[in-house]
């Protein structure tokens, strides 16, 4: 501490600084391998974050365990006669749920996390504006695969056999990750404009629940009433439920697995560049 | 670029709903020099640095960094301007090394550059013993000295420094600015805010006085520091009535008002030349005044205030706590 302000003026460079020479240097905008370099920094920070707080994986280890086996035992015999006979429908939607609640935790905490003082300093760096949303979102991608793998293994536990063998499980398990990514996008968005992570909570749970049980994941949408079943349908989480049930028990790549990549990628396309706007406002 | 300003801003207008917290502030700022905002709290300096960091829209008026606008250009401005925050703008969760090789790897440099850019940094800001462990162990001089480290990662030939020593005990205080000094040798321009007229005297090269969103003054910090008087002599009389008397002592002697607080019986009396110190305790005592406490002080930034806008600096801190 006492040897604060030695400088040794060869530690940078003893050259000095010519302004007109940096101006001349800078660059109008990042390009997009810049972007990405930046992008897979900041994922390299969420990571560090996460090994520093494994409290943060509680959602995605205790979810998959308790709710597959607790649904498994509890709808079972009432919805598919027997627990072995509705775990081909139940895993899928668990896989969606869990998703859907890792999800949410990108929203909350990105909000946390920007309300700290180094996002000024983020915000004050020649980098593009999606990097500090993006970077937390491939380190999520771990989270996903977690909590994936984790349900599949769970349900094989108590009995599930996937009819689309070791292929169709992975395939599977991609396409719930890639589909928990790009709801990711409708959380960050969140993130960016809500005033406090309280309220994206709040806000999060409101979307979060219809969107989960007013699906086809825990039981088939014919038995639902028709006004329901007609929301049922167009709810792009039945999509990927239904594609991830396609790949897991036949392993086919249906057109179902085909609709459930484009809406997710619609849901890219709206939301992500929403959320970098919200949060390039919030300057 | 025939222009040596570093900063030129012309009318800054900033509004948080009917609160014009920058109201038209002009700055000119010159290549090389260390330029210093001053005012209390709430008066609009940290607003006006973060405008012109691109860290808030400007609501009015014009700014140009170098030459590069800053409205049209933020991404330019952004390559060009280094900025630490009046709180550290650090990251709490990593260790020091981490934070410096996180900022170097955003700017683009390499990773193995970065590590060495790194630790060149922890060395010269005496980091490197606390390199690796966590920041919630760093005192605030630690933490400071970090931000600011991060801020030179790309030697940005502008730094914005808001109130850099704010809540720093005077040793450390001293430190940070010897090193601040030491920027500028490499070439670098400074823009700093500061609550205190001692750091504006110690630092700056030319002052700028910010008060309600204004600027009330600008000028070099000895020509600011004259129109309050050198210095300050400073009486408290030991019978609170008599100020009334001695006010008349001095104006005889001096030909200049004193500043009076009555109630508890003290006298601030500005002193052109410190010498006349001593004609007017002889004065006093010739009057039959008593004196309890007697001291000379330089002048404060209240005083400055005092004499620049007509009222203290304190009125100001407390329209902030209220807003």
């Amino acid at each position: 501490m006492t040897t604060t302000s030695t400088m040794t003026p060869a530690a940078l460079g003893s050259r000095r600084i010519d302004p007109s020479a940096v101006v001349a240097r800078t660059t109008p905008r990042t390009s997009l391998q810049e972007t990405w370099v930046q992008t897979l920094s900041m994922a390299w920070r969420a990571l560090k974050k996460m090994r520093r707080k494994p409290e943060q994986f509680f959602d995605v280890l205790i979810q998959p365990l308790l709710f597959t086996a607790m649904f498994a035992f509890i709808f079972g015999g009432a919805i598919s006669g027997s627990v072995a006979d509705y775990l081909p429908v139940l895993i899928p939607g668990i896989l969606a749920q869990t998703a859907l609640t890792v999800c949410m935790a990108t929203g909350v905490q990105l909000r946390e996390d920007m309300d700290k003082g180094v996002f000024d300093r983020f915000k004050s760096l020649p980098i593009a504006r999606i990097a500090p949303l993006a970077g937390p979102m491939i380190a999520d991608l771990i989270r996903y695969g977690i909590a994936s793998v984790l349900t599949l293994v769970t349900g094989l536990l108590i009995g599930y056999r996937p009819g689309g063998g070791v292929l169709g499980s992975i395939g599977g398990i991609a396409l719930t990750v890639f589909a928990g990514w790009s709801l990711a996008w409708i959380f960050t968005w969140l993130g960016t404009m809500a005033r406090s992570a309280q309220s994206v909570q709040g806000i999060s749970m409101m979307i979060m629940f219809p969107l989960t049980f007013l699906s086809n994941a825990f039981v088939p949408a014919e038995t639902l009433p028709g006004w329901l079943e007609a929301f049922v349908k167009v709810n792009p989480v039945s999509h990927v439920v239904s594609a991830v049930r396609d790949l897991f028990n036949d392993g086919a790549v249906t057109a179902e697995v085909g609709w459930a990549v484009v809406g997710c990628a619609v849901v890219v396309a709206i939301f992500a560049p929403l959320a970098v706007r919200s949060y390039s406002r919030k300057m | 670029m025939a222009d040596l300003s570093a900063v030129r801003a012309e009318d800054l207008v900033k509004e948080f709903g009917d609160f014009r917290a920058v109201d038209g502030i002009d700055l000119h700022v010159r290549q090389g020099e260390i330029f210093g905002v001053l005012g209390p709290n709430g008066a609009g300096k940290t607003t006006t640095l973060r405008m012109l960091a691109t860290l808030l829209p400007i609501d009015g008026g014009h700014a140009e960094i170098f030459g590069v606008d800053v409205r049209r250009e933020p991404h330019r401005i952004r390559q060009l301007v280094g900025v630490t925050g009046q709180y550290a703008s650090v990251d709490e969760d990593l260790t020091a090394r981490e934070n410096l090789w996180l900022f170097a790897r955003l700017q683009g440099l390499t990773g193995t550059r970065a590590r060495a850019v790194a630790g060149d940094l922890l060395e010269r800001f005496g980091l490197q013993e606390a390199a690796d462990r966590p920041l919630s162990q760093f005192s605030g001089g630690m933490r400071r000295r970090l931000d600011l480290a991060s801020s030179l990662i790309t030697r940005p030939p502008l730094i914005f420094l808001d109130e850099p020593t704010t809540g720093l005990d005077p040793r450390t205080r001293g430190q940070m600015w010897d090193t601040i000094r030491e920027l500028v040798t490499d070439g670098s321009t400074i823009l700093l805010t500061t609550q205190y007229l001692d750091e504006a005297d110690q630092l700056a090269d030319r002052v700028a006085v910010i008060d309600r969103g204004r600027k009330v003054a600008e000028d070099t910090p000895d020509a600011l520091k004259t129109q309050v008087g050198d210095s300050t002599l400073q009486l408290s009389l030991a019978d609170g009535s008599d100020t009334a008397l001695a006010a008349n002592v001095v104006r005889r002697l001096l030909g200049e008002d004193p500043v009076l607080t009555p109630e508890s019986g003290r006298m601030n009396v500005p002193l052109p030349d410190p010498d006349r110190a001593a004609d007017v305790l002889i004065g006093l005592r010739e009057a039959g005044l008593g004196i309890s406490s007697v001291s000379v002080a330089k002048p404060t930034l209240d005083e400055v205030f005092l004499a620049l806008t007509g009222h203290g600096a304190d009125d100001e801190s407390q329209m902030e706590a209220a807003r």
